[in-house]
């Protein structure tokens, strides 16, 4: 039973006195609280996966393809493992089984099998008594090689009939995914339109750039039993892979992960390195660690897919939108990852905040010989985002309309579903419009700034977790445990991963509200899979709104019982017990009350020792067609930015000078992190914008593997950021909560173009905004309309 | 991360022993100041040294000091930092003091010294990179190969220049001290350079730079350091700019001097730049058009490859702008010119 089950869908945090939605009867929830890891970061005491040093523990290292495509032909290791200090060595053949977070398309090998599809592609792993040795032994590592055309451009690779990237792939070229959907009549309400826009829009490749590289460390056990810790965000479906690669019992395999250093979907996927430490660790009999360099980051990569897209919008005189028409080509790099997944998301994402009386969108996702792609924040939607907020600018321009005042025109509403099929709860996306329209002082600003200094706005939605888990099982998304101990201390054990977004400071606050503890008498035992129920992972900005609403339910459970027995003691009615600020209060009798490890003690005796489960799963969504359960979710947020930018106009140079981010989260749990990650998203976002190019050069080659080639903004390059919170209670979310993670990066982008239109008079449509288009675009407008130019604003 | 390979680490306490040190290591031997662009690169494994000889450890080699006839003598392990902060520097090396301020970022200028970036290897998108993947490449023409990435069938190597510091001397006409086994010399840093990107410098083995030397600059001495790069901090330059402007006693440009850096294997003089400006006066809007001149005539003469990261065209488009900002700063007083 979920909580949505025990409290109905009404509101889970229903039972609580009046005034609550202005948070004045809550004592934690809502409060800027530290994170409860936040002092052993800061201080160096966490303990990171790289952190982890065991008794004999080898170090291995991986041999990587230095072709971009190729067959292998052989694989010799005879000197490398001569080499002192070399423990083993492995290869493809070591490990021959296929995998894929995806469980529909396994077309990772943990060590290439025949094949390598990138340049990076892990072809051998060494472990040796340290890094240098193993280092030193994978030069020693003889490959025969046989080159493969390689294929940089999805066009080219999808025009392709040989050589197949993958052989198994479907269709024509090298398809890696294709979908098309289409709700109502798209023809017939584009011709019903009175403006149609039509153009071309680009997205780059960007990646994660978490500040931990990847990690892990294994210890296999003399009785069988194997240990990984990694710097992952998925410990339940590494254990799965695991299982699945090395023919393990699945009970046999711990995964745990450390503390985390950041992640953003680029640690989503199991790993090359889990495989690889678990291995030689099997091989080897002691413990073995993989840390990888950051160029090994970069060609893990699973980053923002490139898009090439192109969309249609109708739209009638008034501004309301009549049908929106897309064709997306998705560059994909060398594996499936979550491609299936992003090929949905790339439409499935889009009916919203807005909208859209018809709609229809076909993507493909082609095979390139690039590092793969897969889920960066906001995975699979940012990029159809971008385009669509561009062209509803440019419709807004047609029409001689205001940017905010046309997107309020087309506001899908509350408690509504969208063209394809997805439940819409809360939505307070038009109360971010205010928030930014006010705080950026819209009206009397926006094409009224001098030239070269412009306004522009943007708007969003995502999901908060979807009903659709990656393997398809009926069991529940969440699982959490509550013990209690009579000092009046509880821990709360829960497979969430917190990568630095704050999930188990959430649980924490939860439960200490739940059940009126001091938040430093709750411990988080959280990602190993031998202490914690089922969690799915962080992914798809579940957490908070899934752990959450599973952590209420197993606090409700005990808190009934405690309130029960201390009502009893008292012989007063159980709804005359307050569990709060650390004690049991009588709320008919201020002179009563008990400090809250004695209400525990009263429980203990009557009920024995006490624990609980709690759980969630999502109700059942999604239209009803194939498909039409990816991207539903139980709740959305939504999102609104202003972004102001000023433009050189003798260099091209885009300096965005502030934000303004509106984000509806439901309930801020804790303000202070939502905002923080509401300034991360915006961050992320104008990074993408401006400076991030993730590519390859002309021979395969990463373009700048380094956190020195690859620019990601300083300090001193990030603008004033606002972060105002936007609380629409959603009735589903844990005390009305929704996502806060993923959400807020989407609108930066398209918002920093529309900025540059207000400021300048061009429309940038290909991602990222480098000074060189931007003077380009400049020139070409200047050749157009010299005289405006010169005189007018634009 | 990367590792460092293996080496030996000289502390010499004195000049003569660090040369001593160095001629009889030999070849296999290399100078470590701050270590901040060395030590990357010998992760990169573009340097394999089996001794560093650190310069920490001489005294004589720090701060800044007046010497003889109104020079200034900087000892090559200052810290960048130091340099930029330098209240005499600021005021009679206004371009230097600028330059050092916008290297890299706050760490590393701290660590970075005024010797090691005078000293700092050439850079290139080909050759900058890891092992690996120069093997992947099949290495090139600087490192290990036959062959230029950057000029099709090229047989000079064409990396560049990417010292901040480096024009902004040659326009304050520095000279370098330089000791080896055969003694001290002192070279004026202009002939210093080689236009080849392999190593463009003209230093003997074993030879250390003790010294920056500055002579007096005018009563009106003007000077400014403009950078671009992608980022308002940490970057190497996509092109440097050091402007000198020497004023008479009537506010009449009496000197001038324009030096490029980042386009190719050495810092690059904007010829005429004297020639332009000589007799403008920046109070006047004709400075304004003498300016354009130098700009215009700037472009003429760079044509940046596309050896670092970033657009080549891009990077000779903004030569004029930015050659005209620094000019303009330095007639003000104002500057460094960066974004950010």
């Amino acid at each position: 039973m979920g909580a949505r089950d025990l409290h109905g869908p009404g509101a889970p945090w229903g039972d609580r006195p009046p005034g609550d939605r202005e948070n004045r009867d809550f004592r934690v929830i809502g409060k800027p609280l530290p994170k409860v890891d936040g002092l052993a970061k800061a201080t160096g005491a966490a303990v990171y996966a790289d952190d982890i040093a065991l008794p004999g523990m080898l170090h291995a290292k991986t041999l990587r393809s230095p072709h971009a495509h190729a067959r292998i032909r052989s694989i010799d290791a005879s000197r490398a493992l001569a080499l002192p200090g070399v423990h083993a060595v492995i290869t493809g053949k070591d490990m021959p089984i296929p995998y894929g977070v995806i469980p529909w398309t396994p077309d990772e090998h943990a060590l290439a099998l025949d094949k390598v599809r990138f340049v990076g592609d892990e072809v051998a792993a060494v472990a040796a008594v340290d890094e240098d040795t193993a280092n030193a032994a994978v030069k020693l590592i003889a490959v025969e090689y046989e080159p493969l055309k390689a294929f940089y451009d999805p066009f080219e690779a999808l025009a392709a009939v040989e050589p197949r990237i993958h052989e198994d792939s479907k269709g024509p070229g090298n398809i890696s995914k294709h979908v098309a959907l289409s709700f109502g009549d798209i023809e017939g309400e584009l011709a019903r339109a009175d403006v149609v826009v039509e153009d071309d829009y680009f997205f780059h490749g960007t990646t994660h750039t978490p500040i931990e590289p990847h990690c892990a460390v294994a210890q296999f056990s003399a009785d069988g039993l194997l240990t990984v810790w990694s710097a992952t965000q998925i410990t339940h479906y590494v254990q799965r892979a695991l299982a699945r690669v090395l023919e393990l019992p699945i009970a046999r395999i711990r995964v745990v992960q450390p503390a985390l250093g950041g992640a953003f979907g680029g640690k989503s996927d199991p790993f090359s390195l889990e495989f690889c430490v678990a291995k030689l660790a099997m091989i080897t009999g002691r413990p073995v660690k993989m840390l990888w360099t950051r160029e090994e980051v970069f060609y893990a990569h699973r980053g923002r897919h490139p898009m090439h897209m192109r969309y249609k919008t109708g739209a009638k005189k008034d501004g309301r939108i009549t049908g929106v028409d897309a064709k997306i080509l998705i560059d994909g790099g060398a594996y499936s990852s979550f491609g299936l997944v992003t090929a949905y998301y790339a439409g499935q994402l889009l009916t919203g905040p807005y909208h859209f009386p018809s709609y229809r969108f076909d993507s493909t996702r082609v095979f390139t010989n690039k590092p793969p792609c897969g889920p960066k924040r906001g995975h699979g939607s940012v990029q159809p985002r971008f385009a669509f907020e561009v062209q509803l600018d440019q419709v807004a321009e047609k029409l001689g309309l205001d940017p905010i005042e046309i997107r309020r025109k087309n506001f899908q509403g509350e408690n509504t579903h969208t063209v394809n099929g997805q439940r819409i709860t809360s939505n307070g996306f038009l109360a971010c419009l205010d928030e930014v329209e006010r705080a950026s002082g819209w009206r009397e600003r926006r094409g009224r700034l001098p030239r070269g200094r412009g306004l522009g706005v943007a708007g969003s939605m995502y999901i908060s977790g979807t009903n659709y888990p990656v393997y398809p099982n009926p069991l529940p998304q969440a699982g959490i445990q509550l013990a209690l101990e009579r000092s009046g201390r509880v821990t709360v054990f829960t497979g969430g991963n917190d990568i630095g977004q704050g999930s188990n400071s959430v649980v924490a606050y939860l439960v200490a509200e739940e059940l009126g503890l001091d938040v430093l008498d709750v411990r988080v035992v959280a990602a190993d899979t031998d202490l914690c129920p089922v969690d799915l992972g962080a992914y798809s900005s579940r957490v908070t709104f899934m752990v959450g609403n599973a952590t209420i339910d197993a606090c409700r459970k005990l808190r009934a019982q405690i309130v029960q027995a201390v009502a009893e003691a008292w012989k007063v009615e159980v709804s005359r017990v307050r569990l709060a600020s650390g004690r049991a209060i009588d709320l008919a009798d201020a002179s009563r009350s008990i400090p809250i490890a004695e209400a525990f003690q009263i429980a203990e005796e009557r009920f024995d020792t006490l624990g609980s489960t709690g759980s969630y799963n999502t109700p059942t969504l999604g239209g009803d067609y194939r498909g039409g359960t990816i991207g539903a979710a139980p709740a959305y947020s939504f999102t609104a930015h202003v972004a102001e930018v000023s433009v050189d106009l003798e260099t091209g140079r885009i300096t965005c000078e502030k934000v303004w981010i509106a984000h509806d989260c439901g309930r801020a749990l804790n303000p202070m992190l939502v905002a923080g990650q509401m300034e991360g998203s915006a961050y992320m976002g104008i990074a993408e914008a401006l400076l991030e190019d993730h590519d390859v050069n002309r021979f395969g080659l990463h373009a700048g593997p380094s956190l020195l080639d690859y620019r990601i903004p300083t300090a001193v390059d990030t603008p004033e950021l606002y972060a105002l919170i936007v609380e629409s209670l959603d009735p589903e979310g844990p005390y009305g909560a929704k996502e806060a993670g993923e959400g807020p990066l989407h609108p930066s982008i398209p918002a920093i173009s529309n900025a540059v239109f207000d400021a300048v008079g061009i429309r940038l449509k290909h991602l990222p905004f480098t000074p060189g288009k931007v003077l380009k675009a400049l020139r070409e407008k200047e050749a157009r309309s010299p005289v405006l130019s010169r005189g007018g604003r634009r | 991360m990367l590792r460092l390979p293996q080496f030996e680490l000289a502390r010499p306490r004195t000049v003569s022993e660090a040369v001593t040190l160095l001629s009889e290591a030999g070849p296999s031997a290399m100078v470590v100041a701050g270590g901040t662009d060395l030590l990357p690169n010998m992760k990169h494994e573009l340097f394999t040294p089996d001794v560093l000889v650190s310069l920490a450890g001489i005294e004589e080699l720090r701060g800044v000091r007046e010497i003889e006839n109104g020079w200034l003598a900087i000892g090559a392990m200052t810290s960048l930092s130091a340099v930029a902060e330098h209240p005499l520097l600021r005021r009679r090396a206004p371009a230097l003091a600028q330059a050092a301020s916008i290297v890299a970022g706050p760490q590393l200028r701290s660590m970075g010294t005024i010797g090691g970036n005078v000293m700092l290897d050439t850079r290139c998108q080909w050759y900058n990179q890891t092992y690996f993947w120069r093997q992947a490449l099949g290495y090139c023409l600087k490192k290990d190969g036959a062959l230029c990435h950057v000029v099709a069938g090229g047989k000079k190597c064409v990396a560049a220049a990417s010292n901040d510091t480096a024009p902004a001397l040659m326009t304050l006409s520095a000279t370098l001290e330089i000791e080896g086994p055969e003694g001290r010399r002192s070279v004026p840093i202009d002939d210093f350079w080689v236009a080849d990107g392999i190593f463009n410098k003209r230093l003997e083995p074993a030879e250390i730079l003790v010294e920056v030397r500055l002579g007096p600059t005018p009563p009106g001495h003007r000077g400014a350091y403009g950078k671009l790069r992608d980022r308002g901090s940490i970057d190497f330059p996509l092109l440097g700019v050091a402007a000198r402007l020497d004023l008479d006693d009537s506010g009449a440009v009496a000197d001038a001097d324009v030096v490029l850096t980042a386009l190719a294997a050495r810092p690059v003089r904007v010829q005429k730049t004297r020639s332009l400006l000589i007799g403008s006066r920046p109070d006047q809007t004709s400075f304004d058009d003498a300016i354009a001149v130098v700009a215009a005539a700037a472009f003429v003469q760079c044509h940046p490859l596309a050896n670092i990261p970033g657009d080549a065209d891009y990077r000779r488009e903004m030569v004029p702008v930015f050659v005209g900002r620094t000019l303009r700063a330095a007639a003000d007083g104002s500057g460094p010119v960066h974004p950010i």
